[in-house]
């Protein structure tokens, strides 16, 4: 059994890590990080200070399609259901918020906080143990019928949402404040977005690390072809779940991250558009590539803010965009990039 | 409260037909295309608005039914001339995502031309009595009707599928595509009638739909994933289970919904009981998918 049991050559657009263009690439990323916390300051210096906000946004849907991209791109399982730990996140951080404030227990068990410390692993938590457990059932199935069931999921997970009043049911769950941080102050936005920067390189960091590991290239095997793998002695299961559970707590971070900055939960966070919002982040940017999430997740937050602000009908222009997208384009954004020689080659 | 269940079990029955004229053409356009079609919810609401405008329009039922029908078969032929067949040779991502697009520019043009407010259609005065079917079970003809009109159109597939030339090719697609294409048949014209079948189901589903429910923008994607439900559970590109599993989720959606609450009450106040019985019965239909695909991954009517 070797380390790389996959063509090399077959996986190369996916796990490839380096470039021919490697010089490029590393300007290009330093130009972009650092303009990326210069924003802030920059968004004030041009009377922007709105743009904060949109590219927190950015952020957080960036970690969530990261996360979706690592079942649906790197590991070719379509999952429609991804806005359920997104949702669940940020239910997650808003009902220990709700006990906090109420000086209540959930379940009369857990008592409420608002210590991020505690409710951002909390979240991923419980993302991380609903996919072992959604996972574990739904990767008995394949194609149509995984795409179905992870949808069928979410679906349930949504009414349940809607159906609890305690917390708010359909009209969702308000945070009066967002959580707290001992020694630094996410009140303001400034910080907040750093804050949310700071989550998103790390998730961009431990996908680039997956990817790249043993971990990652059995994971792409396994979408290229199922069968050779097993014949060399991978069982697809364990390798498929643990993927799966990986990507539901980046969604959960995500949900989590979201629930702060909207200070709002609500159940259409995990309605099956949210999850196909997402797939569009993914598909946008460019499936199995490290950065095209996080340019889709750009792509569709600032059209969604162009269009608002232009129409009220902006769903039209938004659809006709994404239709030719997918249509005539083929790797997203990511392929565009790469063919103007920015990219991997 | 025996009536009373007879009624609710009716009402299931009726939302069940609806569910399978909207899934037969889902798990045909799925088995013989291999196409996951999402936008086949816009299609019901384009036959839904169809009808109702025309109803309110002329006030005749016929036209309104044709106009319905036509409509979404119409709009369904100019789908998939302009976008599902360049669909056929993707995978199931692009499909997926390329139909969420026209849903989204399907219902926002839906908006600009009939505005949010929803549309009510009068129940036509043909059908708007109600008739005694056994002491103390009264039930209005209007979903007879619809009852009666998806068992009719049921028999015709049936017929259409099993006894036919061009059923044999559907059957034939549905099993294996590449065959038929090998044997010389013309794929394009049978993948063309089947959408264009599948959009006048779903054209007709939403046609009856109109004096039940109110007609607005959102309505199909409501039918749509639970269409997709029934379409897994019976099978892909199975009509048979399409029909039974139609049937089972129309039952057990509408079951839970008027008797879940009432039980949660014994346990806890009304309000809540209310609302986690509404939600609890929501989940009914997708706890079965869940459990028919874990006993038999490939759905019910599919011989694996």
């Amino acid at each position: 059994m070797t380390e790389q049991p996959v063509d090399f050559a077959a996986t190369k657009p996916v796990n490839s890590p380096t470039g021919a263009s490697a010089p490029v690439k590393v300007t290009l990323g330093l130009v972009v990080a650092a303009l990326l916390v210069a924003l802030p300051y920059l968004a004030r210096g041009l009377g922007h200070d709105s743009f904060v906000g949109l590219v927190t946004q950015v952020l957080i849907y960036g970690i969530a399609a990261l996360s979706l991209n690592l079942i649906l791109g790197y590991g070719g399982m379509i999952s429609f259901g991804h806005g359920a730990f997104f949702g669940v996140g940020a239910y997650v951080v808003a009902i220990l918020y709700f006990h906090h404030a109420d000086d209540s227990a959930f379940l009369d068990l857990v008592p409420g906080t608002d210590n991020l410390l505690i409710t951002l692993p909390a979240a991923m938590l419980v993302a991380g143990i609903l996919a072992a457990v959604i996972g574990a059932f739904s990767l008995r199935t394949g194609g149509v019928q995984f795409i179905m069931i992870t949808l069928a999921f979410a679906q349930m997970l949504y009414f349940l949402f809607v159906s609890l009043k305690t917390y708010g049911g359909d009209d969702g769950l308000m945070m009066r404040r967002r959580d707290v941080l001992p020694f630094v102050d996410i009140w303001g936005d400034q910080t907040f977005y750093y804050l949310c920067l700071v989550a998103a390189a790390f998730w961009l960091g431990l996908t680039a690390l997956i990817v790249r590991s043993r971990f990652g290239f059995v994971l792409s095997g396994l979408r290229q072809n199922e069968k050779r793998l097993a014949a060399f002695g991978f069982s697809p299961y364990p390798y498929k779940l643990a993927a799966f559970v990986i990507a539901g707590m980046g969604a959960g971070l995500a949900g989590a991250l979201m629930v702060n900055y909207l200070r709002f939960a609500s159940p259409d966070m995990l309605h099956w558009t949210k999850s196909g919002e997402l797939m569009m982040m993914v598909i946008l940017g460019g499936t199995g590539t490290l950065f095209g999430p996080l340019l889709g997740a750009a792509a569709i937050v600032l059209l969604e803010a162009v269009l608002t602000a232009q129409t009220e009908h902006w769903q039209l222009p938004l659809g006709i965009i994404l239709l030719a997208v997918v249509l005539f384009s083929r790797g997203g954004l990511a392929a565009l990039f790469r063919q103007l020689g920015l990219g991997r080659p | 409260m025996n009536m009373l269940v007879a009624e609710q079990f009716l009402n299931g029955i009726q939302f069940g037909i609806s569910l399978f004229l909207m899934s037969a053409g889902l798990t045909l356009i799925f088995g013989i295309m291999g196409v996951i079609n999402l936008a086949h919810g816009s299609l019901y609401m384009i036959g839904a608005y169809a009808a109702a405008l025309v109803a309110a329009k002329t006030g005749s039922v016929l036209l309104a039914l044709i106009a319905g029908l036509a409509g979404a078969g119409v709009a369904g032929l100019l789908l998939e001339v302009l976008v599902i067949n360049r669909l056929y040779d993707r995978d199931h991502l692009d499909q997926v995502l390329a139909t969420f697009a026209l849903i989204l520019i399907i219902n926002e043009t839906a908006t600009i031309l009939v505005g949010r407010q929803p549309l009510f259609v009068a129940m036509p005065p043909l059908f708007s009595g109600s008739v005694t079917l056994l002491p103390g079970l009264v039930y209005p003809v209007y979903r007879l009707v619809v009852i009666g009109v998806g068992l009719v159109v049921g028999a015709g597939l049936y017929f259409l599928i099993n006894r036919t030339r061009v059923g044999m090719l559907v059957r034939a697609g549905a099993t294996s595509r590449e065959m038929v294409r090998a044997l010389g048949v013309d794929i394009k014209a049978l993948y063309t009638l089947v959408f264009g079948l599948g959009a006048v189901l779903a054209g007709l589903a939403g046609a009856m739909a109109g004096p039940v429910l109110s007609v607005q923008v959102g309505m199909g994607e409501q039918i749509l994933i639970l269409a997709f439900v029934v379409v897994v559970i019976g099978g892909v590109g199975s009509v048979r289970g399409a029909f039974y599993g139609a049937l089972l989720a129309g039952l057990i959606d509408t079951l839970a919904r008027a008797f879940l609450p009432g039980l949660l009450r014994h346990v806890m106040n009304g309000s809540n009981a209310d609302a986690l019985g509404s939600g609890l019965s929501s989940m009914g239909v997708y706890l079965l998918m869940a459990v028919v695909l874990l006993v038999k991954p490939r759905g019910l009517f599919v011989k694996s």
